[in-house]
């Protein structure tokens, strides 16, 4: 019989357990406030113990995202988090990794920048995230949880769409989602991987041609087709792997747009909203990239969708893509706190009310 | 005499390693790098390890190693061979992992990399040709670059005042304790090159014994970037690095055998 293991736990720590429950092969890290649980959880608790799961601390993020690329090189399943400043270092590494077409796993418990900022929840990695971060023409697939929950679910979930598109997954998480705690259902402890694809340079297998990984082509007809093929995948990507969330949209005349912990608040809001008659949905993009352009022009379309608005913790970032996605049929306002700060359930409640003149 | 009569298997006094590829080499003629390159092919073919072995070929003249060998190899970016060759022997402690790197990317962008890599005690080896120039990109000047060496960044000699001094990196990283072996080699005769290649045997045999870091360090020319033939280059180098980086053992063994007192 199947029994399911509930536990508290906070953001940090649901994502080394989890982890470790998905199969990771590595996780190499570097200490930085908000996430430093993700590395002393898979230490106290001892991964490589439990299920062989090796973990290291580096010398800098350069170097923990150069150890990610060479496990990931070898095929192995392995994982780095970080937070805002740590994930700009790492921003090299992500470019050769997503050029060599290597599978991995990111995340960034994000918090307020620029610069050394502050250790607060923030979503100013918006930007970096999904719009490059790193040089040249990569994407990474981005799954923004919203709860702690989503946190361990998307460990595994984000290990095999990296190994389905050879490419660099990133959960974009942020300080709040990090530190708090909530009941999860922890997911089924699976194997390790025992063998590996056929591209991984872990040693030429006898009989076999030797593999070798580059992002290298120096000749540019070549390399033209090496990012025509990454565009290729891009694009399926973005036919295939689209997440969202849709509550209350279904009859609403104003639409509120909001990814992760702001999700939360933003829906607290509208349910308030609702209790005085005012009808509001909340359309949550669960994955960043690729964007729900279609289902948000779908819902531009609506003749009784009379407005929308992006909520973010930052200076309004999203709503560039929620604004393409619109193309202007409807008029759209937004409401953002910056460095750090998270607004209440009424604060939104009444930029609502401002925004759509309600 | 025809050839024929002369190309006969008991005639064979050397031939190319099959673990090398067909490729033309991309190094300028007279250039060390190629002997350094299919020196380790050797030393591998010779141990029975290719199946077992993965090398790292961050930026540089040693970018293309990929295209010379016959064993799997990963690119790095400038600087993080040993961060890459970490990643990969922390999952696979079992398999062969060998960095080859210039000047440029092991003591200057890479310095960190390299040293925490040593301090850990990773069990890689290190192979570090030092030219005391940046070679691909066209002669700049290197942390290793001597003292008055002109450079196409330093044109007027190397300024110690302004521009720091030659970083003679090995004797530093020899004093780590992470470290088991730490040697200096050139492959400027036949005799140096027997040398070099006992030292690379060495040093994979030190990473299947699980001992610790390797590094092997070629002092080795840079005729294209120095602006010399390969002969006056190889006669430069003798004269000139081998003064600042004598070849020669350092560290043997987990035990330093340099002396410390030397002038470095």
């Amino acid at each position: 019989m199947e029994s399911k293991e509930v536990r508290l736990m906070k953001g940090n720590e649901a994502i080394a357990e989890a982890a470790i429950r998905a199969g990771a092969d590595a996780f190499y890290g570097y200490p930085i406030t908000p996430q430093t649980e993700v590395m002393e959880y898979l230490m106290e608790t001892d991964s490589y113990a439990r299920t062989g799961m090796v973990v290291l601390q580096a010398e800098s993020e350069v170097s923990a995202i150069n150890m990610v690329y060479g496990a990931a090189a070898t095929g192995h399943r392995v994982l780095t988090s970080s937070s805002s400043p740590g994930i700009s270092l790492m921003c090299e590494g992500i470019s050769y990794i997503a050029g060599a077409e290597l599978p991995c796993l990111l995340i960034n418990v994000s918090r307020g920048g620029p610069g050394l900022g502050t250790i607060q929840p923030s979503q100013a990695d918006y930007f970096q995230t999904v719009k490059g971060g790193g040089h040249g023409d990569y994407k990474l697939l981005t799954l923004a949880p919203k709860s702690v929950q989503e946190m361990a679910d998307f460990i595994a979930e984000g290990f095999d769409l990296a190994f389905k598109y050879r490419n660099p997954v990133m959960i974009l998480a942020d300080g709040a989602l990090g530190q708090m705690m909530e009941k999860i259902t922890l997911p089924e402890q699976r194997p390790r991987l025992s063998e590996y694809p056929d591209w991984a340079t872990n040693g030429t297998p006898e009989g076999k041609e030797r593999r070798f990984v580059t992002s290298l082509n120096l000749l540019p007809q070549q390399h033209e087709l090496v990012n025509q093929r990454l565009q290729a995948k891009y694009r399926q990507m973005e036919r295939e792997e689209v997440r969202f969330e849709s509550i209350m949209c279904d009859d609403a005349e104003y639409i509120v747009v909001a990814f992760g912990i702001i999700a939360r608040i933003a829906q607290k809001s509208i349910e308030q909203a609702r209790a005085k008659g005012h009808k509001i949905g909340l359309f949550r993009p669960i994955s960043l990239y690729p964007f729900p352009i279609g289902e948000i022009e779908a819902l531009s379309r609506e003749k009784r969708v009379r407005g929308f608005m992006s909520v973010e913790l930052n200076a309004g970032q999203m709503i560039e893509d929620v604004r393409l996605a619109i193309e202007g049929r409807k008029p759209i306002g937004f409401f953002g706190r910056l460095g750090g700060m998270v607004p209440t359930p009424e604060e939104i409640e009444n930029a609502l009310y401002r925004q759509f003149g309600l | 005499m025809d050839v024929k009569d002369i190309v006969k298997p008991e005639n064979l006094v050397y031939r190319k390693s099959r673990l090398m590829s067909d490729a033309t080499f991309n190094f300028c003629p007279g250039c060390g790098h190629g002997v350094v390159v299919r020196t380790i092919a050797e030393v591998i073919e010779e141990m029975g390890i290719e199946h077992d072995v993965i090398g790292i070929s961050p930026v540089g003249c040693s970018v293309f190693l990929y295209d010379f060998y016959k064993f799997d190899v990963v690119e790095a970016a400038h600087g993080r061979a040993c961060a890459v060759a970490t990643g990969i022997k922390r999952v696979q402690p079992d398999k062969y992992v060998f960095t080859y790197q210039g000047d440029g990317d092991l003591a200057a962008i890479g310095t960190g990399e390299t040293i925490h890599a040593c301090n850990r005690g990773e069990n890689l080896v290190i192979v570090f040709i030092n030219n005391g120039i940046y070679g691909m990109t066209g002669g700049q000047m290197a942390p290793t670059t001597l003292e008055g060496m002109k450079t196409t960044t330093c044109p007027r000699g190397r300024d110690v005042k302004t521009m720091g001094y030659p970083l003679n990196i090995t004797p530093l990283l020899a004093q780590l304790d992470g470290v088991c072996y730490v040697t200096r080699h050139s492959v400027h005769t036949p005799a140096n090159v027997r040398k070099l290649k006992k030292a690379f045997r060495q040093a994979f045999e030190n990473q299947r014994d699980k001992k610790g870091t390797s590094i092997v360090e070629v002092v080795s020319n840079c005729n294209s970037g120095w602006g010399l033939t390969p002969k006056a280059a190889n006669d430069w180098m003798i004269e000139n690095m081998f003064k600042k980086y004598p070849l020669g053992d350092m560290k043997v063994d987990g035990k330093l055998v340099m002396d410390m007192n030397a002038p470095r």
